[in-house]
């Protein structure tokens, strides 16, 4: 009983599937690159045998850890979209739609234009996603009477529009050879700086947002319900709404920071893992976050291999995914 | 056994009052019927019976405690609620929404057990709507969605059932099998509170009528007492002629002044 209607596989089936083809997808992205690296090498390589200095080199220092940060990137903005979706009850929402994104692209478009080091960037990007966040549920909760939830997308609409157009003004005054390109390049997102210590710098943040997730997912079907029905079912709606938000808002800044401003994933994904394990949040979730981490190591992987130079990945997203969202609409299938 | 008690409830919203001066008892066995035309503050004075709204004055007591004092996840083990058949935003299995009503009883961390999905199975089938399991909840039809919110309070293990309009919106045939089973949950010994707009289903299934309008009680009693010519009349603002049929049931209907006079 543990799986829905027919159409969908059952839930071992379905993550033991995506997971091994997501590891798949990690060994073939480590062997491409304009630096082809063998399976044998690759297993030399990972036994601390390399053949070739080099390989050690790109292997360690270049491709690993991107392939670590598409994984980590796209299964915390696919987690994130998947938990706003049911919160908001609305299917298309993703995990920008408090200002996460938009507060994150203002605090590191200051830091570029304020010429601070890497590091600095990265945390004030951090910071000001979630002080973005945090001053939109401030302003919502100061607002009584109305439907909670719509208060709150009301209020990050409106916060989010203000800090984007602080963004512009911005981008008005930076140095247009030197800081407007990198303004624009970071709200776009790419992977290609990323190093080890970039990953290491945003686990925490992810993992810390992770655990009350998958530990809650079930309670995440209560929620989508509505704050009166999941009380009624014995839930504390309020609550559980703040540590969700502050949850998935922590995962998306921390991710944010080091791959700047990645679009679709938190929209897209949770919609197609939908459609193959159904709406149960308990499944849902651990599907999506898998299917998000392979597709933005897919997204990643061609942003390094397809051209001479760096494609942004929010522009490969949207390639990659608007085609397949229509299709998805066209063929009738129920979407959510 | 578990009683809902409500003494001089006073209910609605803090700068706008609905009601006050409500006063109602139910208890397993009991069917407690609320009638009141649209607006009178039914929907209202259950939020506020459930908790879910904070009372303006009076006294709700559940199981001998105040209603106030408990947390949603102990009320929700003796109260359960069955709003009125809704859209469900995700296309859940009938299944997993009917596990649901089972969240009171695990702890915050945990997900369903097998015994609750099993005791799911169980409730669906002992309303008879076993073979729903596996259906979208969004593809049913208003009286299936019923059933299985009614089945969802079933799991929820409650003695006491809250249910906003059940027959609304369904047709003349969905209404009796809802009515059907309200009766047959009280003779297992469960107690029912429950709205409806047609006076014919409180002299159906009911063991206690609430007469509601403009908030304010017009008539409490038992069906046969509390649903008279005059008391109906006052609370729609139609003249309302109650007949008994051959059989002894009885049936409202309107009183046609052209006919009558």
């Amino acid at each position: 009983m543990d799986t829905g209607p027919g159409s969908r596989l059952n839930t071992p089936t379905a993550l033991g599937l995506l997971g091994a083809l997501v590891a798949l997808g990690a060994v073939l992205a480590a062997m491409t690159g304009p630096y082809p690296i063998s399976l044998a090498q690759l297993a030399g390589a990972l036994r601390g045998h390399p053949a070739d200095p080099m390989i050690d080199t790109v292997l360690f220092s270049v491709r690993l850890p991107r392939i670590a940060a598409a994984l980590l990137v796209g299964g915390a903005l696919a987690a994130a979209g998947t938990v706003y979706q049911g919160l908001f009850r609305n299917p298309l929402v993703s995990p920008d739609i408090l200002g996460v994104s938009t507060g994150a692209g203002l605090g590191a478009a200051l830091g570029i234009f304020l010429s601070l080091p890497v590091l600095a960037i990265q945390g004030l990007a951090f910071a000001a996603g979630l002080g973005t966040v945090a001053l939109v549920y401030l302003v919502a909760s100061a607002v009584r009477g109305h439907e909670p939830t719509l208060v709150l997308v009301l209020s990050g609409v409106v916060l989010g529009a203000l800090a984007g157009a602080c963004v512009s003004l911005l981008k008005i005054l930076a140095d247009p050879y030197d800081q407007l390109p990198a303004i624009t390049f970071w709200l776009l997102g790419s992977l290609a700086s990323v190093r080890t210590d970039d990953v290491l710098g945003a686990a925490p943040a992810v993992v810390i947002g992770l655990v009350p997730l998958v530990l809650l997912r079930w309670r995440m079907n209560l929620m989508a319900l509505g704050d009166e029905e999941a009380a009624a079912l014995g839930a504390s709606p309020r609550r559980l709404r703040m540590l969700f938000v502050a949850a998935a808002t922590l995962m998306t800044a921390g991710v944010v920071a080091i791959a700047g401003v990645v679009g679709w994933v938190g929209l897209v994904m949770p919609h197609i893992a939908r459609l193959l394990v159904g709406p149960n949040f308990h499944r849902l979730l651990p599907t999506a976050m898998l299917m998000g981490a392979g597709y933005l190591l897919l997204v990643d992987t061609l942003a390094r291999t397809l051209t001479e130079t760096e494609t942004p990945l929010g522009i490969l997203t949207a390639f990659v995914g608007a085609p397949v969202f229509l299709w998805l609409l066209a063929s009738g299938r129920r979407v959510w | 056994m578990t009683r809902l008690v409500a003494r001089a409830l006073a209910f609605g919203y803090r700068h706008h009052p609905v009601g006050d001066g409500v006063d109602l008892d139910v208890g397993g066995g009991g069917v407690l019927c609320l009638l009141g035309p649209n607006g009178s503050g039914k929907t209202t004075l259950f939020k506020t019976l459930l908790g879910l709204l904070p009372r303006l004055g009076g006294h709700i007591e559940l199981d001998g405690r105040d209603i106030a004092t408990l947390p949603h996840v102990q009320v929700a083990r003796h109260l359960a609620y069955v709003p009125q058949g809704h859209e469900s935003v995700f296309p859940y299995s009938v299944h997993d929404m009917v596990v649901m009503g089972r969240s009171a009883h695990r702890g915050l961390f945990s997900g369903p057990t097998a015994s609750d999905r099993a005791r799911a199975t169980d409730a669906l089938a002992e309303l008879g709507i076993a073979d729903l399991a596996g259906r979208d909840y969004t593809h049913l039809s208003g009286g299936q969605r019923q059933l299985v919110l009614i089945a969802r309070a079933l799991a929820q293990d409650a003695p006491l059932i809250v249910m906003d309009e059940p027959t609304a919106s369904l047709d003349f045939g969905n209404q009796l099998l809802v009515l059907e089973q309200v009766v047959r949950l009280a003779r297992r010994g469960l107690g029912i509170v429950l709205s409806t707009h047609n006076p014919d289903h409180a002299l159906r299934c009911a063991t206690r009528v609430l007469l509601l309008k403009d908030g304010r009680l017009l008539a409490s009693g038992r069906p046969d007492d509390a649903l008279s010519e005059p008391a109906l009349s006052a609370v729609y603002g139609v003249a309302v002629r109650v007949e008994r049929l051959s059989d002894g049931q009885r049936v409202c209907v309107a009183r046609d002044a052209a006919v009558a006079g």
